[in-house]
């Protein structure tokens, strides 16, 4: 008798075990806890902002003062609003010139690098280091060089006889704009090239030799064989750039806040100019909620635009 | 000998393959088409930072006397610069903050990406596939459009002006990148090991210290140098949530505490931003590959 108990008890004590076991096992269970640090940053620090900030722009939320529902009264406000429109505008021309100059001299450098060269390795990282530098020390180097007295580029063109008094580099509404353009180039172009360069460096050789074989022209060589294997990470690269550039905001806020007379605004500087330092919470999450239709039309225009020339190219999406 | 002839082969081979086509250029071909825009385009991204070094040790009369002295060069450096910011500014604080801050954000997102990473991987769960791409759409979600909704989250939390408030906050910009970037490095680790370690009664955990993490090292160090910089790079978030003066980081305190309306301010502004990328650079530059592949697997995966 006591043994059928304590089988008895065995097996109870077995499957509990197996239970606890499998569940020690069971990959969805482990999974929970591995994504587990990861998801409560994402959730807490992220996704709840990101809702939330969708959610004041429809209050009149001030600073330390929750608001209340307000419908789209910040919307209707900013839609009388120059300046606002101002820096959509301003945001749109940042965006797009630098974007497509970055583009443009990050693919030439590229492949200027990805040629035959004695301390090719050496001159790679070089390049790479205006990206590294954190971007408010590197525009405050800007600051200086673009400084209204002491500019070293107006001297040095008053040296050549160019010009006869100093270039006002941020005090001018569309020289501010084209020298915040400049500057973003100059920090954007070494991420572009030597992400391309990493996608050149997969294209065989031999492809070179087989089409200067038929006769391939430099310009053709670079339009039939370098360019469509080059697409996909072209794609990537450029949906990068876009983002960042259209959320832009150290570059402008170390060098000229926004001014002269808000020609420099972007929608990220004006958002925090109106929600943090002007107290309007509302306001400012409004400005910035408008900035997402932006970012997904920038983000679809990249990806997809060229995501279907590789399509209609027939490659597989690996 | 048949050996040494087939290395010997192979060796000329690969160098044949490395020149390529180099054969076909001439001389002055290669200097017009080569040497000469690299040169050109090398010494604008140079400039900015030999201006700044050259302005940090300059004496502040040849700063704004352009005439007598060649602004291109400077005579009599002086330390003046970097002594005034050393010692009457907070800045070695400011340098310690932004240090701090840095690492441990970057060691708690590793932390949190190393788990998720392998995960997503090699745990393959239910919806892994779809919490992988939302991962990737988090990396897409730029700081410039959360700042304000996450001003009033801190304080919600009741972090406002803590360090710790940037420290668990810039894990957000960091684990959507490093989980990425891990992802590709350990699906490059063979199943099989896994496999055998599973049959032989390893746990999970065991697999993931004993098997994976040494075997992902330059994954991680990877991973850790780019979120390093991506920290120390921060500039809304740390504006934004912190106050005082003696909390904030490097580049934060430069654009708003060190600008002051005097003329002088140059040299110990120019002081300031180079001593603030100087340990950036440094790491750079012992950790180069690292840092490049970073950079470029995360956007070829």
């Amino acid at each position: 008798m006591s043994t059928v108990e304590e089988a008895e008890r065995n097996a109870s004590r077995m499957k509990e075990l197996s239970a606890w076991g499998r569940l020690k096992v069971n990959r969805n269970w482990l999974a929970i806890w591995f994504m587990l640090p990861a998801a409560a940053f994402l959730l807490l620090f992220l996704a709840w902002p990101l809702l939330l900030g969708v959610w004041l722009s429809f209050t009149d939320a001030r600073l330390a003062r929750p608001g209340k529902f307000i419908g789209f009264e910040n919307y209707e406000w900013l839609w009388d609003d120059s300046v606002f429109w101002l820096s959509v505008f301003n945001t749109l021309l940042y965006t797009i010139v630098a974007s497509i100059i970055k583009f443009v001299i990050g693919l030439y450098l590229a492949l200027l690098l990805n040629r035959h060269m004695p301390f090719k390795a050496m001159i790679r990282s070089i390049v790479l280091i205006p990206f590294i530098v954190p971007t408010v020390l590197s525009a405050i180097a800007f600051w200086w060089i673009y400084d209204s007295q002491f500019s070293i580029i107006s001297w040095s063109l008053k040296q050549m006889g160019l010009i006869n008094q100093n270039i006002d580099f941020l005090g001018d509404g569309n020289m501010a704009r084209a020298s915040l353009i400049f500057a973003n180039i100059w920090r954007g172009v070494p991420f572009v090239a030597i992400t391309l360069l990493a996608g050149l460096q997969t294209v065989s050789p031999s492809l070179y030799e087989a089409a200067t074989l038929d006769g391939a022209s430099a310009w053709q060589r670079f339009r039939f064989v370098t360019y469509p294997l080059l697409t996909p990470i072209i794609a990537v690269v450029m949906t990068f750039s876009v983002l960042f550039t259209f959320t832009d905001f150290q570059l402008i806020w170390a060098m000229t806040r926004g001014g002269p007379a808000n020609a420099t605004h972007l929608m990220a500087t004006l958002s925090y100019s109106r929600g943090i330092l002007s107290g309007q919470l509302g306001e400012g999450s409004a400005i910035a909620t408008a900035m997402i239709p932006f970012l997904l039309a920038a983000i679809m225009f990249s990806w997809f635009g060229l995501q279907r020339r590789k399509w209609q190219q027939g490659e597989n999406n690996d | 000998m048949t050996e040494a002839s087939a290395k010997i082969v192979a060796t000329e081979m690969r160098s044949d393959a490395r020149e390529g086509m180099t054969y076909l250029e001439s001389v002055p071909m290669r200097l017009v088409t080569l040497w000469l825009p690299l040169g050109l385009i090398m010494l604008i991204l140079l400039f900015p930072f030999y201006w700044m070094v050259l302005t940090s040790v300059k004496p502040n009369a040849q700063l704004i006397d352009m005439n007598t002295y060649n602004p291109f060069w400077v005579v009599n450096p002086t330390l003046d610069h970097i002594k005034r910011l050393l010692f009457e500014t907070a800045y070695p604080l400011w340098l310690w903050n932004t240090m701090y801050v840095a690492f441990a954000a970057t060691m708690l997102s590793i932390f949190a990406s190393v788990l998720a990473a392998y995960a997503i991987v090699r745990l393959r769960f239910r919806g892994a596939q779809m919490i992988g791409a939302s991962i990737f759409m988090a990396y897409l979600i730029p700081p410039s459009i959360l700042f304000i909704p996450l001003a009033s989250v801190i304080h919600f939390y009741g972090l406002f002006d803590s360090p710790l408030a940037l420290i668990l906050v810039y894990p957000t910009i960091l684990i959507p990148f490093s989980t990425w970037l891990l992802m590709g490095y350990f699906k490059t680790i063979p199943f099989e090991l896994e496999e055998c370690a599973l049959i032989d009664g390893a746990s999970r955990w065991q697999i993931l210290t004993k098997i994976v993490l040494p075997l992902a090292i330059p994954g991680l160090i990877s991973a850790f140098i780019f979120s390093f910089t991506l920290c120390w790079n921060e500039f809304i978030y740390a504006l934004t949530l912190i106050s005082s003066v003696q909390n904030r980081t490097v580049p934060v305190a430069i654009v708003s505490e060190l600008v002051d309306g005097d003329v002088y301010r140059w040299g110990s502004l120019m002081a300031g931003a180079m001593l603030g990328s100087l340990p950036l650079v440094i790491l750079y530059a012992f950790f180069v590959e690292h840092y490049v592949s970073a950079m470029t697997g995360a956007v070829k995966e």
